[in-house]
């Protein structure tokens, strides 16, 4: 096998040294467990495309709006009128002379203002308001990404005090946490999500641009269970390892023990779990603007411009502008996947014994 | 009480409760420990040997107040440990330490070694501020561990590198008394003696006491000054070194004794195999634990719990082959 | 600078900052091995191999097992791990071998790569031939033998019996269940009901007692002993010719090994079968054995009869284990005698001595190459510097000179 040239020079250095000063394991060089995950972590392709694709899609939502305010000056609700004729195909029918009623085509030329197809101007064209896609899109994916950043943070947050209260202090602080877990895990997520905006959409003091706040607020109050769970469980087996003992032995507050020893060692689990969710909440934040209960009109949301598309409204948009929708579904997928690509890569970084 | 005595435990029990949450009192009880008296003398050995299951590292751990006491009392220095309030038992522990059996679970590790070594040193301000770097890293050498391991993390080490890490973190603390848990069992032969010299070293140096349990009686035999042989959660045999080694009294401890296997392929030790298995703790035998395999078991000892007397200067057996009067 | 500051900066003069591969480095090692090990994967994989191939001849017909220059390697991302790295010896019929070592230093992957049960894909046996006679004196090389055929002699010509009794049996089946399907895999012939009288017969022969509730027991309801005493009774029930027990003693109370031991050497006797004992314990070595090999890093330095490697150790390394171990030589409170240092890290190993920087008597030699085996008997061996071609110690040599 081919040694590299770091490993001669060791060699060479192992040999003509005293044996104390040199053994190989004492060359001194901190690596801290994170760099090692982070090594670990870049070494597995598939996280780093993960990778690539959400700084892809955080640039394109994050920094694009920028540039397109910078150089062209316009947002995401600004109107585009675009003057172009077009083939209109009705069908009409007439009775003919024998008496017959008979189907036809009429193909008429109309103006349109909306709509437009792909230009230099407007890259993906213009949506049935007259809206600039490409812009929305990067819109669309700044919201979607801050909620679920958000969402995620607090639930984590939430989870961490809750499930390490439980683990940590045990007995009837479990019990009852627990039992609170229990009672969130069997509530169907969707039908309530579906009940809540159409009860919240009815109140008039709820101005219809924060009504997606309450419904993102109604997801992390049923995220936070599955992070408490995992912390009480981590925090179950910490317990139980020799080095809790040791810090009990040596006589510290339960405070540093809780801050240097357990909390530190639950981040992996944490970090993972938060990452998956990440692509989770995204998920739910899109159904919810394609089922027109998130994000209301004017502003955009990648849901809801797939809604554009929705074949009970006709079938014109998912037949013959697919400019229009599937942008959006494809950022959806890309931010998703790299998300779980991510979230996979960190799982095999913290423990490599998962793996294989 | 005498002053030599560094440690009293009298009558200690530890049951656990067999069933976790159950409806109505508990009935049944593991008896990890059930009513183990010894006295640990300052800057003695004490060994204590036993299979897996004899409840020895539990009395370790209830020692330590790791798991709260049953019954019985835990004198330290004077002091009762198994009534102190937590408050003030946190500020005692540094002078009682652990070493525990297995190098890999017991650092943390995402701290690096100066401060798996330093974190209690700080917080118990054991050195004042300015002193405190040197003072780890004299430990670190007292340890035989470099000074350039200070910014280093566990998972670069080896079993008994990190097991030095370990003392180091006991030594540390200035203690006056250390439980050490099966510290050898989990490192190489050739590993385990630089272990043993390192803390016979270290009390030397310092006067520690140990408290040194392990189920393999050569080192037990090597290190201790006294020695206690437990079975099924009691003390079986108790005594001098050289005594109980010389002269074992015990059915079980000559058995044990006997079980060793040796590094000379030309002696064939007369061995005692024993019948069967350790019985479960939840439901021991009545009268002598030990009966259901002993070979020289009688009627009598179905019946009658056998006391631990004295029967030598410094050597206490618990059987009735002995008179018991 | 204090001590420390220069300690975080890593400027301590002569310390080497560059032990740690670079990303880029492991990145491409891990691709050359991939190449290395989808070769030996494909020569692995191999279907309808005709016997010729694996068919060879006993050095010595009284030998079950010869293993000659055997490498077997772990392609790591960090580097090539050399676990076996040219380990020659026999195991005769009707005797026990003992292969003693520290952990790591390839004394279970040698008995691995003897049931071909390495841990593929990393691992591969690169180099040299395992020999195995079976009953009918045909030789094969079970190196190049075909997978679906080595399961023909794996379990039913060679048994293993592993250290942790709880982690080999299947929890959730019984344990007559388990015993019994081993022997309808291996026995031609055989029907349910014969199946369970030789799996009773073997509960009998280990000396369990109550055999019918044994027979019919979860494994969780067996103690640590029992446990063991199945897994031997499993091994036993296709007649072996060969029992590989690795560590078969470590996880149990000291009663309970003298039980096993026992066992274990009545056994080999009724069977007439030869036993791989593998362990770190010397006194079981000494009490078991016929013949010891003793291993570091895996190479073997020192191999004899029991009796040589005990009353006349040769290699360093073999003196030292023995010294320091605790017992009636050195219980007078003096120092224990240590090797110092740290078993090594066994990748990129020197191309001298491994025991070099551990050893008290290391000469100029020792850093330069590596010794050969050097014989003292018809059946001593020991690789060291210390002694000539003859067996003569150098040393004496020297102080005659002077």
């Amino acid at each position: 096998m081919a040694l590299n040239t770091e490993n001669e020079k060791k060699q060479n250095y192992t040999d003509h040294q005293d044996y104390a000063e040199t053994e190989a394991e004492q060359h001194f060089r901190v690596i801290s467990p994170s760099r090692m995950v982070a090594k670990r972590f870049f070494k597995s392709k598939l996280s780093i495309v993960g990778l690539i694709m959400i700084i892809f899609v955080f640039v394109f939502s994050f920094i694009g709006p920028f540039i397109v305010d910078a150089t062209w000056g316009y947002k995401e609700t600004e109107v585009f009128k675009i003057e172009r004729t077009t083939d209109m195909v009705t069908m009409a029918q007439f009775t003919g002379p024998d008496g017959k009623v008979y189907d036809y085509y009429d193909k008429s030329q109309t103006q349109v203002l909306f709509k437009a197809p792909p230009s230099f101007d407007h890259w993906l064209g213009t949506d049935t308001s007259g809206f600039d896609i490409f812009t929305r899109l990067m819109y669309g994916g700044r919201i979607s990404l801050t909620i679920s950043f958000i969402v995620i943070f607090i639930e984590t947050i939430l989870g961490i005090v809750l499930g390490g209260l439980a683990g940590y202090y045990g007995k009837w602080v479990d019990q009852i946490i627990m039992r609170v877990v229990d009672i969130f895990a069997c509530l169907p997520g969707m039908p309530i999500l579906l009940v809540l905006s159409a009860t919240i959409s009815s109140i008039e003091s709820i101005p219809a641009e924060h009504r997606i706040y309450y419904l993102m607020g109604f997801l992390t109050l049923m995220g936070w269970t599955g992070v408490a769970r995992v912390v009480r469980g981590q925090i179950l087996m910490l317990r139980e390892q020799e080095y809790m003992m040791a810090a009990e032995t040596t006589g510290i507050k339960s405070i540093n023990k809780i801050m240097r020893h357990l909390v530190p060692n639950t981040m992996p689990q944490l970090i993972v779990s938060a990452t998956l969710g990440l692509g989770g909440i995204i998920l739910y934040e899109s159904t919810l603007s394609y089922l027109g209960l998130g994000v209301p009109f004017p502003r955009a949301a990648w849901g809801s411009m797939i809604a554009l598309a929705d074949p009970s409204k006709g079938q014109e948009i998912l037949a013959n502008y697919p400019n229009m929708w599937v942008p959006a579904g494809i950022l959806i997928v890309i931010t998703v996947l790299g998300f779980s690509f991510i979230g996979d890569g960190l799982r095999d970084a913290f423990d490599p014994r998962m793996k294989r | 009480m005498n002053n030599d005595d560094i440690l009293i435990v009298n009558n200690l029990k530890k049951y656990y409760p067999v069933s976790k949450i159950s409806f109505g009192k508990n009935k049944s009880y593991v008896k990890a420990v059930d009513d183990v008296s010894f006295t640990i003398k300052r800057g003695t050995t004490m060994g204590l040997v036993g299979e897996s299951g004899c409840g020895k590292t539990t009395v370790g751990r209830t020692i330590l107040r790791l798991h709260e006491v049953t019954d019985g009392q835990v004198i330290f220095d004077g002091k009762d440990l198994s009534e102190i309030p937590s408050r003030e038992l946190r500020k005692m522990r540094p002078q009682i330490q652990m070493i525990f059996q297995d190098p890999y679970s017991s650092l943390s590790p995402r701290l690096p070694v100066g401060e798996i070594i330093g974190e209690a040193v700080k917080e118990h301000k054991i050195v004042p501020k300015e002193q405190y770097r040197s003072y780890i890293l004299k430990v670190m050498r007292d340890c035989g561990l470099q000074p350039q391991y200070y910014y280093r993390y566990p998972h670069e080490f080896s079993g008994g590198q990190r097991q030095r890490i370990s003392i180091a973190r006991a030594v540390a603390l200035n203690p006056k008394f250390i439980i050490c848990d099966e510290p050898l069992s989990a490192l190489d032969v050739s590993i385990q003696a630089q272990i043993i010299n390192l803390m016979k070293d270290l009390q030397e140096q310092y006067g520690y006491t140990y408290l040194f349990i392990s189920h393999d009686l050569s080192v037990v035999e090597y290190i201790s000054d006294t020695i206690g042989v437990m079975y099924l959660g009691s003390m079986m045999e108790m005594g001098d070194k050289k005594r109980i080694f010389a002269n074992p009294m015990h059915p079980y401890t000559k058995a044990l004794l006997s079980a060793v296997p040796i590094s000379n392929p030309d002696v064939k030790m007369n061995r005692i195999i024993l019948k069967g298995d350790i019985p479960s703790p939840i439901n021991p035998p009545s009268g002598c634990k030990f009966r259901t395999r002993c070979p020289h078991a009688m009627p009598i000892c179905a019946e009658k719990k056998p006391v631990l007397k004295e029967y030598e200067e410094g050597h206490k057996v618990a059987c009735h082959l002995y008179s018991q009067e | 600078m204090g001590l420390l500051d220069k300690l975080k900066r890593g400027k301590i003069e002569g310390v080497d900052n560059t032990t740690y591969l670079t990303l880029k480095d492991e990145r491409r090692i891990s691709k050359e091995n991939n190449k290395i090990i989808k070769k030996y994967e494909k020569e692995n994989n191999r279907k309808n191999v005709s016997e010729e191939e694996y068919l060879t001849q006993m050095m010595d017909p009284a030998n079950v097992v010869e293993f000659d220059n055997l490498h077997t390697y772990f392609f790591t991302d960090v580097g090539t791990v050399k676990s076996v790295n040219g380990v020659s010896f026999d195991i005769p019929q009707g005797q026990i071998v003992g292969v003693v070592g520290e952990s790591g230093c390839g004394k279970s992957v040698t008995s691995l790569s003897l049931m071909r049960l390495v841990q593929a894909p990393t691992g591969q046996i690169v180099s040299g031939s395992i020999r195995y006679q079976d009953k009918d004196g045909k030789c094969y090389d079970i190196t190049k033998m075909p997978k679906d055929r080595m399961l023909k002699i794996r379990g039913k010509d060679i048994a293993m019996i592993f250290q942790e009794p709880m982690t080999s049996l299947n929890p959730v089946f019984k344990i007559g269940y388990q015993m019994d399907e081993v022997v309808l895999l291996h026995t031609e012939g055989a029907t349910p009901e014969s199946a369970k009288a030789r799996s009773i017969e073997m509960l009998n022969l280990v000396g369990i007692a109550a055999v019918e509730k044994v027979y019919n027991s979860y494994p969780h309801e067996l103690s640590g002993g029992m446990r063991q005493r199945v897994m031997i009774a499993m091994a036993l029930s296709c007649n072996p010719r060969l029992i590989i027990a690795d560590e078969p003693t470590t996880a149990l109370d000291v009663t309970i090994q003298a039980q096993i031991l026992e066992l274990l050497r009545d056994i080999k006797e009724k069977i007439n079968g030869s036993i791989m004992l593998i362990t770190h314990d010397l006194g079981v070595i000494a009490e078991m054995v016929d013949t010891v090999v003793v291993m570091y890093a895996g190479r073997i330095i020192e191999k004899g009869t029991v009796r040589e490697i005990f009353h006349n150790p040769k290699h360093p390394y073999t003196i030292g284990l023995m010294k320091s171990k605790p017992g009636s030589h050195n219980t007078k409170g003096d120092r224990l005698y240590s090797i110092k240092g740290q078993v090594p890290n066994p990748i990129n190993m020197p191309n001298h001595c491994y025991f070099y920087n551990r050893c008290d008597k290391a000469m100029g030699i020792c850093s330069q190459e590596y010794p050969g085996m050097i014989q003292f008997s018809p059946t001593h061996f020991a690789a060291c510097h210390l002694y000539n071609e003859d067996g003569s110690d150098k040393s004496e040599e020297e102080k005659e000179r002077r």
